[in-house]
C-alpha cells in the first residue's frame, strides 16, 4: 500500500491549502486517494473546516474515536464506586436508628449511584474528548484564521519530492492560498 | 406597519439559506460589542434587584428566620417554591439542546445556546435557596457525603440528600455541556478578538483548530453528553418532586408528582425561552437569526407541553378527589375556595387557559403580546409551585398547626432578588460569549441550502428529464 511506502520517506514540510468550498477540498482528497498525487496517502491528510461536513468519513475513510468507550467506563465506575461507597458508609454507621429497615438500603443507594453514573460518565467523556481531539496541547502545524470563518483547509506532511505534485493538485482544484512550513 | 414589522410578519423560513458564513461571524461578534441601550438598562435593573436580595439576606442573617415570617408549620414556604421554580426553568436548555438535538430538529440551532445558559444560571439561582433557608449559611457543606468527627454520615435515604447529589451532577454536567458546545465558537472569537477577550478566548478554546479529528471527537462528545443529560434532567426534577411526594403530608403524597413536576419544568422553561428570545432579539438586533418561524415553533411546543401539564394537573386533582383521603381532599378544597383561592385560580387561568392564545397565529407573531403572554405563563408556573407548598403547610394533619401564612418582605425580596441574580448572570454571559452558535448556524444554512438545491434538481429532472448543472458546496463567503 502507498501508506507503508510513504512512511519510509522522511517528511520535511507541512503544506496547507485553503479552498473556498468543500467540493474542491474533497476533489483534492479524492485525487490523493486515487494515487494521483505520488507518494501521498489519504492517511497523511488533515482536513480543517469551520463546520463538520456530514459526509467527511466517506472522503477521509473511517477514523477511530474512543469517546464512547470513555463514557461507558466512566458511567460504570461512577455507579459501582458510589454504590460501594454508600454501602460501606452505611455499614460503618450503625449508630443511626434503622427503624427496622435494612442497613444497606438498595433503592435509595440506586438513586444516588444513578446520579453519579451520569456525573462520572460526563467527566470521563470530557476527558476522552480532550485526549482524542488533542486539545490543551501546544498548537502544532499550519493554521489560518480563515478556517474559522468560511474556508476549508487541507494540511499534508510531505517530503521535498512530493511538494510540487501536491501543489499542482491544489492548483488544479482552485486553491485560494498555499502556506508551507519546515518540519525540521 | 413599518417595513421591519412587515418583513417580520412575512418571514416564512427559519433562516435565510443564502446568508454568508462570514456574515454570520460578523453579526454575532458585533453583537458582543454593541448591544442596544435596553441591554444596559436591563443589566442595571437586575443588579439593583440583586442588591435588594443581598440586603434581605443580611437582614435575615442578623435578625433570624422569624423575620422571613417562617414558623413551625410554614418552615419552607416561598423559599422552596422559588427553589422548585428555578429548577424547573433549568429544563429548557436540556429540552432545546439535548432532546431536540437527538431528534435532529435543526431549527433549535440559533437559539439553543442561550437556553443552555439559562439552564446553568437557573441552577445556580436554585442552589442559593436551600442555603439561604439554612439560616446558618456556613453549614451548607453538611449535605456533602463525608463523615463528621463524631462518625456521623448524612442520611442517604433522605430525598434532600438526593437533591444535593442530583443538583450537583446537573449543574456540573450542564456547565460542561454549555462549555463544550461553545468551544468551536470560542475559537472563532479567539481569531478575531483583541485585548483581554483574546486572552480569555485563547485559554477557553483549548487550542481548537477545526481538524477533522477534533470535529469527530466533538460530535461523539456532544452526543454522549446529550444522552447523559436527558435522563439526568428527568431524574433531577423527579427527585425534587420526591422531596414532597415522599413526605406524608396531605396534597403532597401523590404518585404522579414526578412526571407532573417534569412537565411543569419543561413548560416554565419553554415560556422563559420565549421571553429571553424576544429580549435578546431586541438587545442584539438578531432579527436574521432569531426569526419569527423559530419563535412560532417554540410557541407551538410550549402549547403542547402546557396541555400535557394541564392533563397531569387534572389527574392529580382527580386522584385526590376519588382517593377519599379526607385531609388531602380538604387541602384541595381549601386551594379552590380558601384564603389562597385567588392565587390558585390565577394559576389555572395563566397556566391552563392562557396557553390557548398560542393557537392564534396573530398572537404568536406579535412580539409585544408574546412577551406578555410568556411572562404571564411563568407567573402561573410560579403560583403553581407556591400552591403546591403553602396550602398543604397551612392545613396539615395536626389541627394545632393550622395556620394561614403570607410571606413577608424578606421572602419577597429574596424571590425578586433571585430574578435579579439570574438576569445579571445571564446578561453578562451573553455579552461576553456568543449567544448564537455560529458554527451550528453555518451547518444549518449549509444543509438547508443543499436540500433546497437537491429539491430544485429533482424538479428540473421531473419536468425536463435532464439533470440540472452540478452545484458546488459553497460556504457562501470566500
Amino acid at each position: 500500500m502507498s501508506g507503508s511506502t510513504t512512511t519510509s520517506i522522511r517528511k520535511t514540510k507541512r503544506v496547507l491549502g485553503l479552498f473556498s468550498d468543500f467540493d474542491q477540498a474533497f476533489n483534492v482528497i479524492t485525487d490523493i486517494k486515487h494515487y494521483k498525487v505520488p507518494g501521498i496517502s489519504v492517511d497523511d491528510v488533515t482536513l480543517k473546516s469551520p463546520i463538520e461536513h456530514p459526509e467527511i468519513e466517506e472522503v477521509l475513510g473511517e477514523r477511530k474515536c474512543h469517546v464512547p468507550k470513555f463514557s461507558f467506563v466512566g458511567g460504570l465506575v461512577g455507579f459501582c464506586f458510589t454504590f460501594l461507597f454508600l454501602a460501606s458508609a452505611q455499614a460503618n454507621f450503625l449508630a443511626q436508628p434503622q427503624g427496622g429497615k435494612p442497613v444497606i438500603t438498595i433503592p435509595s443507594n440506586i438513586v444516588l449511584a444513578y446520579e453519579m453514573l451520569i456525573l462520572f460518565g460526563v467527566l470521563s467523556t470530557l476527558t476522552g474528548f480532550v485526549l482524542g481531539a488533542r486539545l490543551m496541547r501546544k498548537p502544532k502545524g499550519l493554521y489560518d484564521t480563515a478556517i474559522t470563518v468560511d474556508q476549508i483547509g487541507i494540511v499534508v506532511e510531505v517530503s521535498d519530492d512530493e511538494i510540487q505534485p501536491l501543489k499542482a493538485a491544489f492548483k488544479m482544484h482552485n486553491v485560494l492560498e498555499v502556506h508551507e512550513e519546515s518540519l525540521t | 406597519m413599518s417595513e421591519q414589522e412587515h418583513l417580520t410578519h412575512e418571514q416564512t423560513r427559519d433562516i435565510d439559506e443564502n446568508i454568508a458564513w462570514a456574515k454570520i461571524n460578523k453579526d454575532v461578534l458585533k453583537s458582543m460589542e454593541n448591544p442596544r441601550a435596553g441591554y444596559w438598562v436591563a443589566l442595571v435593573g437586575c443588579m439593583l434587584l440583586f442588591s435588594v436580595m443581598i440586603f434581605a439576606e443580611v437582614w435575615q442573617y442578623n435578625y433570624g428566620m422569624g423575620d422571613a415570617l417562617l414558623n413551625t408549620s410554614h418552615m419552607w414556604d416561598l423559599y422552596i417554591s422559588t427553589f422548585v421554580f428555578w429548577i424547573g426553568m433549568s429544563h429548557s436548555g436540556t429540552l432545546l439542546s439535548a432532546i431536540l438535538h437527538l431528534v435532529h430538529a435543526d431549527w433549535r440551532k440559533p437559539i439553543y445556546r442561550f437556553a443552555e445558559a439559562m439552564t446553568t444560571f437557573s441552577l445556580m439561582t436554585a442552589g442559593i435557596f436551600p442555603v439561604i433557608h439554612l439560616g446558618r449559611v456556613w453549614n451548607f457543606y453538611w449535605v456533602m457525603p463525608y463523615m463528621s468527627d463524631r462518625g456521623i454520615w448524612p442520611n442517604f435515604r433522605s430525598p434532600l440528600i438526593w437533591d444535593a447529589f442530583a443538583i450537583t451532577s446537573y449543574l456540573t454536567s450542564s456547565v460542561l455541556f454549555l462549555y463544550i458546545g461553545m468551544i468551536p465558537d470560542l475559537a472563532i472569537c479567539r481569531d478575531s478578538a483583541t485585548g483581554w477577550r483574546k486572552t480569555l478566548y485563547t485559554f477557553m478554546s483549548l487550542g481548537w483548530r477545526g481538524d477533522d479529528a477534533q470535529w469527530r471527537n466533538f460530535r461523539f462528545t456532544y452526543l454522549m453528553i446529550a444522552c447523559f443529560l436527558i435522563p439526568l434532567a428527568v431524574s433531577v426534577h423527579s427527585i425534587v418532586a420526591m422531596d414532597f411526594a415522599m413526605a406524608l403530608m396531605p396534597g403532597w403524597h401523590v404518585t404522579s408528582f414526578p412526571p407532573y413536576f417534569v412537565a411543569g419544568a419543561l413548560y416554565s422553561g419553554c415560556a422563559a425561552i420565549i421571553s429571553l428570545f424576544i429580549a435578546l432579539r431586541y438587545f442584539f438586533k438578531f432579527e436574521e437569526y432569531m426569526t419569527m418561524p423559530i419563535l412560532d415553533k417554540v410557541c407551538k411546543l410550549t402549547f403542547v407541553i402546557a396541555m400535557f401539564w394541564t392533563y397531569l394537573n387534572l389527574i392529580e386533582f382527580a386522584s385526590v378527589w376519588y382517593g377519599h383521603d379526607v385531609p388531602a381532599k380538604e387541602v384541595l378544597l381549601a386551594k379552590a375556595f380558601g384564603p389562597y383561592s385567588p392565587f390558585f385560580w390565577s394559576m389555572v387561568v395563566f397556566g391552563s387557559v392562557l396557553p390557548f392564545s398560542l393557537l392564534s397565529k396573530c398572537v404568536r407573531r406579535n412580539m409585544k403580546i408574546m412577551m406578555t403572554v410568556s411572562l404571564l405563563l411563568n407567573v402561573g408556573m410560579f403560583l403553581e409551585r407556591w400552591m403546591i407548598v403553602t396550602p398543604t403547610l397551612s392545613l396539615g394533619y395536626h389541627p394545632q398547626a393550622f395556620n394561614v401564612m403570607w410571606p413577608g418582605w424578606v421572602e419577597w425580596a429574596m424571590v425578586g432578588g433571585s430574578f435579579g441574580w439570574f438576569g445579571m448572570l445571564f446578561l453578562i454571559f451573553v455579552k461576553v460569549f456568543p449567544c448564537v452558535s455560529m458554527y451550528e448556524v453555518k451547518e444549518m444554512v449549509y444543509h438547508r441550502k443543499r436540500h433546497a438545491e437537491a429539491d430544485e434538481d429533482a424538479m428540473i429532472v421531473l419536468h425536463t428529464g435532464v439533470p440540472g448543472p452540478k452545484k458546488s458546496q459553497e460556504t457562501g463567503g470566500a
